[in-house]
C-alpha cells in the first residue's frame, strides 16, 4: 500500500504531446477512477504509472519515492489489462503464480497465496483450466487474481470491464469494489464509462484532451461541476444546456437565446454585477426539471418510459431539452408542457471559458 | 433450431440448379452453396484436386517403381509396361547401400541439416524477436536488409563464400556446410518468425514485464512457448532446404565420404554417361523419406502457423 503522487506529468509521442501537465495526488488506500472520453490519455497515464511508457516531463512517485526511471518490475504494482492478457499456454494456477515464481518464492508459499486469492475470487475449481477454457467473466477474475496474489503497493486497472456484457459488468463492478474494501490497497482504475466512475470511485479524475478537468468525490462532481465539460460528462442522462444571457433587474433572470426566461432564485451572494448581459450557459439536469405552471413552455417530442421513470425529450425555446419524471405522466408527442428547474438546481457557466460561475 | 438457417442459405442453389438439385433435397448446404451440388463439386473441387494429386505424386510413383525394377525391365519398353513392375528386385537398393557410401551420405546430410537448422533457428529467434519487439532505431531497415539478403541467389553467393571457406580451412568438412547453410536459412527463418512474433499480443509481454520478468525470461517463458507452431514450421523449412541443398554441397565438398545425399547420388551413381537409374531412384526415394516423415508428424502445427495466429 502506498500513496501515489503525479506532479506536472507530460507525455509526448515524438512531436505530439498527448498529456499536457497532469497533477493528481492519490492517498494511501484510495480508489481513484480516471475517466474521460476515448483518446484523452487515460491509458497513457496509467501506463506511465506502470512504467510501460517513459515520462517526458514531471514526476511520478510511489510511496514517496520518485519512480520515473524505475523499471516496471521494481515498482511493485499490478496491472489488469483490458483484454486480461492471460498467458494462453499456462493454467490458471500458473498464470496466478507466475510473478511469485519469477521472484523465486518457495513452492509452498506460491501454492498458499494462489489458493488464497482463488478462494477470494471463487476460482478454486478452475485452477487447472487454461484461459481458453474460461468464460469472459472468469478470465476477468483470473486477471484480478493474478494481481491480488502479488499483494502489490498499487493496483492499476485499464478498462477491465469493457469486454463484458452489461449484466456481468454490473456484477464485476460490485465485486471489484468489495475486493477493494477488503484489501484496502491503493487503486487507479481507468474507464470511459462515467457510471462506473460514479459507482466505484472514492475520487474521480475527469480527463479531457490530456488535461485534468476536475478532481473530486463522485457527488461533488455531480453537484458542482467545475466546467461545461465535466457538467456534460458526469451524470446520465446528460445535463441540458441553454445558452443565453443574464439580465439583472428587479430579480435577476436568465434569458436564453431562444427567448426562454427563467428567474434566478437562489444565489444570496447575488450574481456578480459584472455578469449582467454577459453570455452564459445555463445547465440543468433532466432529473431537476419539474412541471410548474410558472415554468417555460416546452413541446414534447419523444416519450421514453423506462419503468422506474419516464424520459421526455422536448423542444424548449429552440433548444433540445430532456426531462426525467418519476411520476407517470401520460404525455404524447406534440403536447405542450410547462417545466421549470427545481430551486437551487441550476448551474451557470461562462459561455466563453466554460468555467463555472456562481453559485 | 439450427435447421431453418442452413435451409434458407441453400435457397439460391435450389433456384440455380433446378430440378436436379431439388431431387436430392436431403442434402444440407453449409454456406458455400456453389459447392453444394454433386456435379458442381466434381468440377470445382474433386477434378482439380485429382489433377493436382497426379502431378504431385507421379514422380514419386516413378521413383518407387524404378527402384524395384531390374535393368532388363527398365530398358525394355516393348515387353514390359513402363508403368508397372513385373519382377520386383532389391538389387538396386542392395547396390545403393552396400556398394556405395550411401549410408554415410545419409548420416552426413542428417548431421549437417540438423545442426544447421538449430543454429539458424537460434539466430532467427534472437534476430526476429529483436527486430519485432525491441523497437530499436532502424529495426525496420534491418528487417528489410535481412530479407534482401535472402533474395541473393546461392549461385552467385557460392563464389565469395568458397573463398571464405578456403581461407578458414573448412573446405571438404561438414563445417563448410553447417556454417554456409545459415546464410540462406537465417533470413528465411527470421522472416517467418517475425510474422509469427507479431501475432503474439504485445500486452502479454507488458504483463510479464510488470510481473517481474526480464527480457530473456519473457522470450523463453512467454514468447517461445507461444511460437512453437512457428518454430516448428521454420524448423521444417530449414531442415528441408538444407536436406536438399545442392550447390554449396557440390562446391565445398570433394571427398566421397563427406558428401551429402543430393550430391553423392548424382556424382557417384552417374559414371561418365552411364546412369544407374535404379540406384539413382532408390537413392532419391530413400533420401526423401525422412523429410516426408517429418512433415507428416508436424503437418498440423505447420498449417496452423501458416494460417493462424495465437488465440487467447
Ligand atoms: N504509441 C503511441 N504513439 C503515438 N500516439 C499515441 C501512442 N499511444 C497513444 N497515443 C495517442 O495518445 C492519445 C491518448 O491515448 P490513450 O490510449 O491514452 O487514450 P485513452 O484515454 O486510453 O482512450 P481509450 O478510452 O480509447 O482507451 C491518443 O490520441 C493516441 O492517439
Ligand atoms: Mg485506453
Amino acid at each position: 500500500m502506498a500513496a501515489v503522487d503525479i506532479v506536472g506529468v507530460r507525455k509526448a509521442f515524438g512531436a505530439t504531446e498527448v498529456i499536457h501537465g497532469v497533477d493528481i495526488a492519490i492517498a494511501d488506500g484510495q480508489f481513484v477512477v480516471l475517466v474521460g472520453p476515448s483518446g484523452c490519455g487515460k491509458s497513457t497515464l496509467l501506463r506511465m504509472l506502470a512504467g510501460l511508457e517513459s515520462i517526458t516531463d514531471g514526476t511520478i512517485s510511489i510511496d514517496g519515492k520518485v519512480v520515473n526511471l524505475v523499471p516496471p518490475k521494481e515498482r511493485d504494482i499490478a496491472m489488469v489489462f483490458q483484454n486480461y492478457a492471460l498467458y494462453p499456454h499456462m493454467s490458471v494456477f500458473d498464470n496466478m503464480g507466475f510473478s511469485l515464481k519469477l521472484r523465486g518464492a518457495p513452492k509452498a508459499e506460491i501454492d498458499r497465496r494462489v489458493k488464497e486469492a482463488a478462494a477470494i475470487l471463487d476460482l478454486d475449481r478452475l485452477l487447472e483450466r487454461f484461459p481458453r477454457q474460461l468464460s469472459g467473466g472468469q478470465r476477468q477474475r483470473v486477471a484480478m487474481g493474478r494481481a491480488i496474489v502479488r499483494d502489490p503497493k498499487v493496483f492499476l486497472f485499464d478498462e477491465p470491464l469493457s469486454n463484458l456484457d452489461a449484466k456481468l459488468r454490473v456484477a464485476m463492478r460490485t465485486e471489484i469494489r468489495a475486493l477493494h474494501q477488503r484489501l484496502r490497497s491503493t487503486t487507479v482504475y481507468v474507464t470511459h464509462d462515467q457510471i462506473e466512475a460514479m459507482t466505484m470511485a472514492d475520487k474521480i479524475v475527469v480527463m479531457h484532451d490530456g488535461r485534468v478537468e476536475q478532481i473530486g468525490e463522485p457527488l461533488e462532481l455531480y453537484d458542482r461541476p467545475d466546467n461545461l465539460f465535466v457538467a456534460g460528462f458526469i451524470g446520465s442522462p446528460a445535463m441540458n444546456f441553454l445558452p443565453g444571457r443574464i439580465e439583472a433587474g428587479a430579480g435577476p433572470r436568465f434569458v436564453s437565446d431562444g427567448g426562454v426566461s427563467l428567474p434566478l432564485v437562489a444565489p444570496p451572494g447575488g450574481v456578480g454585477s459584472g455578469i449582467d448581459g454577459r453570455p452564459v450557459v445555463l445547465g440543468v439536469r433532466p432529473e431537476h426539471l419539474h412541471l410548474a405552471d410558472e415554468g417555460a413552455a416546452a413541446e414534447v417530442l419523444v416519450v421514453e418510459p423506462t419503468g422506474s421513470e419516464i424520459q421526455v425529450f422536448t423542444k424548449l425555446g429552440g433548444a433540445d431539452v430532456m426531462a426525467v419524471f418519476r411520476e407517470r405522466h401520460r404525455f404524447r408527442p406534440g403536447d405542450r408542457i410547462r417545466v421549470a428547474p427545481l430551486p437551487g438546481q441550476i448551474h451557470l457557466f461562462d459561455a466563453e471559458s466554460g468555467r463555472r460561475l456562481v453559485p | 433450431m439450427t435447421d431453418a438457417t442452413p435451409q434458407r442459405a441453400t435457397e439460391p442453389g435450389v433456384a440455380r440448379d433446378g430440378p436436379a438439385r431439388r431431387g436430392r433435397g436431403g442434402d444440407e448446404g453449409e454456406g458455400m452453396d456453389y459447392l453444394v451440388s454433386l456435379p458442381r463439386r466434381v468440377v470445382t473441387v474433386y477434378l482439380p484436386l485429382l489433377v493436382f494429386l497426379f502431378v504431385l505424386l507421379f514422380p514419386f510413383y516413378w521413383m518407387v517403381i524404378t527402384t524395384f525394377k531390374s535393368n532388363e525391365e527398365l530398358y525394355d519398353f516393348k515387353d514390359f509396361s513402363p508403368f508397372w513392375v513385373v519382377h520386383p528386385t532389391l538389387h538396386n537398393l542392395h547396390k545403393l547401400f552396400f556398394e556405395t557410401h550411401y549410408p554415410i551420405w545419409l548420416w552426413n546430410t542428417m548431421v549437417v541439416s540438423v545442426v544447421a537448422t538449430f543454429l539458424s533457428l537460434f539466430c532467427a529467434v534472437c534476430a526476429g524477436y529483436a527486430i519485432e519487439r525491441l523497437r530499436f532505431k532502424g529495426s525496420r531497415l534491418v528487417g528489410m536488409a535481412i530479407f534482401l539478403a535472402y533474395l541473393v541467389p546461392p549461385s552467385i553467393l557460392f563464389i565469395p563464400l568458397s573463398t571464405m571457406v578456403f581461407s578458414y580451412g573448412l573446405f571438404d568438412s561438414k563445417f563448410a556446410l553447417i556454417l554456409t547453410y545459415p546464410t540462406f536459412l537465417i533470413p528465411f527463418c527470421t522472416w517467418l518468425l517475425m510474422g509469427y512474433f507479431r501475432s503474439i499480443p504485445y500486452e502479454l509481454e507488458e504483463c510479464a514485464l510488470i510481473d517481474g520478468a526480464t527480457r530473456l525470461q519473457i522470450l523463453v517463458k512467454i514468447i517461445l512457448p507461444l511460437a512453437v507452431p512457428g518454430l516448428i514450421s521454420a524448423g521444417i523449412f530449414a531442415f528441408t532446404l538444407s536436406w536438399n541443398e545442392f550447390i554449396y554441397a557440390l562446391t565445398f565438398i570433394s571427398s566421397t565420404t563427406n558428401k551429402t545425399v543430393p550430391v553423392g547420388v548424382v556424382t557417384e551413381l552417374v559414371e561418365g554417361d552411364v546412369y544407374h537409374w535404379g540406384s539413382l531412384m532408390a537413392g532419391a526415394l530413400m533420401g526423401s523419406l525422412p523429410v516426408a516423415v517429418l512433415y507428416s508428424f508436424f503437418v498440423e502445427y505447420y498449417v496452423s502457423s501458416m494460417t493462424g495466429a495465437v488465440k487467447e
